[in-house]
């Protein structure tokens, strides 16, 4: 426990040191309020409060922006290491690997659960000041903020996992910016695509769901737009959302942290220094 | 005695080459033990693999009697690489605060640490603004943490100064007096011969010797320079006596076996006022090392 603490402390201090923190606090906080006051214009007429359409704008934020800050923090975990030639002498100490990794994600978690907690506040605040009605969406911001935690955790453990396959920093740049790519970009134009072609058969009603849930980021977005009911205010995802049950997006959005972590603890017990 | 470190028939492959080959030796308890070879003769393949960084092919290795790399093996073993590397954005001294908590130590020993490897001024300055050789004193000050009983230490004294490499040794020293065994690599051969017990030199993988200095010389049978300073006026009769050439210097040279030392040490001795001054040299590490390494082929 005293490792894993220690370990924390010291990567910490290391991001505080690369800026990492004051960057992933800034652009959370400043799109969080970009959003804030983009978001606010057409309340009147949808008829719900100021701050559940905010969340909603945020959930799609969040989706690009809590990879990409995952993945930049991450990739350089273990591949860092291997090039300063500072593992080596790490795997000597009596610690674990396993320890060494959950230093690591402790200290970036908390990283990303400061931008978040941070930049939702501010909208939060924003929000709550400016519509007296926007209680109603306190509970929405809450639900996203722990499930952008948790979506957060997820591609930092990918990032690790990559980062101990490449072993170089610049390879492990690379294979983040490809994935983070793959899985919020390319993955929900492929099923466009396929909706697209199948015109409401068989793959929408029945394969689309799974490929949703098999997404971290997807199964994110569901989880946020149906449990808020503000699918509507987001608009395309409707339908696809109201098929799928809330605790099937829930599970997907909790176990997927997990699957990452083990599979980054797979590769790095493979690392030989 | 009891053996810190144990290494049976230990040999190691890459793919098809053999970087270590049937490698036997024991580290006593106590015991500065120094370990030559050139460069890809398999030091820092043997030194991975008592870590326990990387898996031998065959062979049986016990580190302070557990399997290398288990955790009763690593709570016992202290690890200095070559070419010591820390993270450049923490200072020294949060960077042992770390050690000493993966070590299970107070972290509050951190300042104590440096300053025995003369690093308390820089403290709280980052690893990034440091020298080689204040990064080589990190690297060693960590692997002073909590008492290890067998130190693997990777060319602890490149990169330190004259002064700097005697402080060293003479740490090593009290650390061997309380009972820790010392492997070395090293390539400055004088520091070795003067501040260890035992010698071991690699090449090509296997162990081509390992002894004491005066075991090693005797294995070599390399032979002894005599150096025979004339009196005045005496240069020509000593030189005929003696059967050689003086050199430009005027001093005679002259070599012989090891077991004939005794007796050309009495010839000389016989000649009386003819002889100023006299030394016996044996043969340097340098010169048994290259003899054993070149026997084997490099």
């Amino acid at each position: 426990m005293n490792a894993i603490l220690a370990t924390a402390g010291a990567e910490f201090r290391i991001a505080l040191r690369n800026r990492w923190v004051v960057i992933a606090v800034a652009l959370m906080v400043v799109f969080s309020l970009v959003l804030a006051a983009a978001g606010a214009a057409p309340t009147g007429d949808v008829g719900v409060d100021r701050l559940s359409v905010i969340v909603a704008s945020l959930t799609s934020l969040a989706i690009y922006l809590l990879p990409l800050l995952a993945l930049l923090i991450g990739f350089d975990a273990v591949a860092g290491e291997v090039e300063r030639g500072t593992l080596p002498l790490l795997l000597t100490y009596p610690v674990s690997r396993l320890e060494i990794l959950i230093g690591k994600f402790a200290a970036h978690l908390a990283i990303l659960t400061l931008a978040v907690v941070l930049g939702y506040g501010a909208a939060g605040v924003a929000a709550l000041a400016t519509d007296p009605r926007a209680g109603a969406g306190v509970a929405a911001l809450v639900r996203l903020g722990w499930s952008s935690i948790l979506l957060g955790a997820t591609f930092l453990g990918a990032a690790y996992a990559l980062s101990a396959l490449s072993r170089r920093p610049s390879g492990a740049a690379g294979l983040a910016i490809g994935l983070w790519l793959l899985f919020v970009v390319l993955y929900d134009l492929g099923l466009l695509a396929m909706v697209v072609a199948d015109a409401g058969g068989a793959l929408t009603t029945h394969v689309l769901p799974v490929a949703l849930l098999a997404n971290p980021a997807d199964a994110f977005r569901l989880f946020n737009l149906a449990a808020s009911g503000a699918v509507g205010a987001a608009s395309g995802m409707g339908a696809a959302a109201a098929s799928i049950a809330l605790w099937k997006s829930a599970l997907s959005v909790a176990i997927w942290p997990l699957i990452t972590l083990a599979l980054a603890w797979a590769a790095l017990k493979r690392v030989t220094p | 005695m009891t053996a810190t470190l144990t290494i049976s028939w230990l040999t190691r492959r890459f793919g098809a080459v053999e970087a270590l080959s049937q490698v036997s030796l024991q580290v006593q308890a106590g015991q500065r033990v120094a370990l030559l070879g050139h460069n890809g003769a398999g030091k820092s393949t043997m030194m991975k693999i008592i870590l326990g960084l990387i898996p031998p092919t065959e062979g049986e290795v016990t580190v302070c009697g557990a399997a290398p790399g288990s955790a009763a093996a690593r709570a016992q073993v202290a690890y200095l690489p070559e070419n010591a590397a820390f993270h450049p954005a923490l200072t020294g001294e949060e960077q042992l605060r770390l050690f000493l908590s993966l070590r299970g130590e107070s972290p509050a020993q951190a300042r104590d640490l440096l300053a025995r490897v003369g690093l308390h001024d820089a403290a709280r300055r980052r690893i990034g603004t440091y020298s080689k050789g204040m990064r080589q004193r990190v690297g060693l000050a960590q692997a002073l943490i909590g008492r290890p009983r067998l130190l693997v230490l990777d060319e602890p004294t490149s990169g330190l100064d004259p002064v700097s490499r005697r402080d060293f040794y003479a740490l090593l020293d009290d650390l061997a007096a309380e009972g820790a065994s010392v492997l070395l690599s090293s390539h400055a051969l004088t520091e070795v011969e003067a501040r260890t017990d035992r010698i071991l030199i690699l090449s090509r993988g296997r162990l081509v010797m390992q002894g004491s200095l005066p075991e090693l010389r005797h294995a070599a049978a390399l032979p002894v320079q005599f150096l025979v300073t004339p009196a005045a006026g005496q240069a020509d009769a000593l030189a005929a006596a003696l059967a050689a050439t003086p050199g430009p210097d005027g001093i005679l040279r002259l070599t012989c076996a090891q077991d004939e030392k005794l007796a050309l040490l009495a010839r000389i001795t016989g000649l009386g006022a003819a002889v100023a001054d006299l030394d016996v040299i044996p043969p340097s590490l340098e010169d048994i090392y290259s003899h054993f390494s070149r026997r084997d082929g490099q």
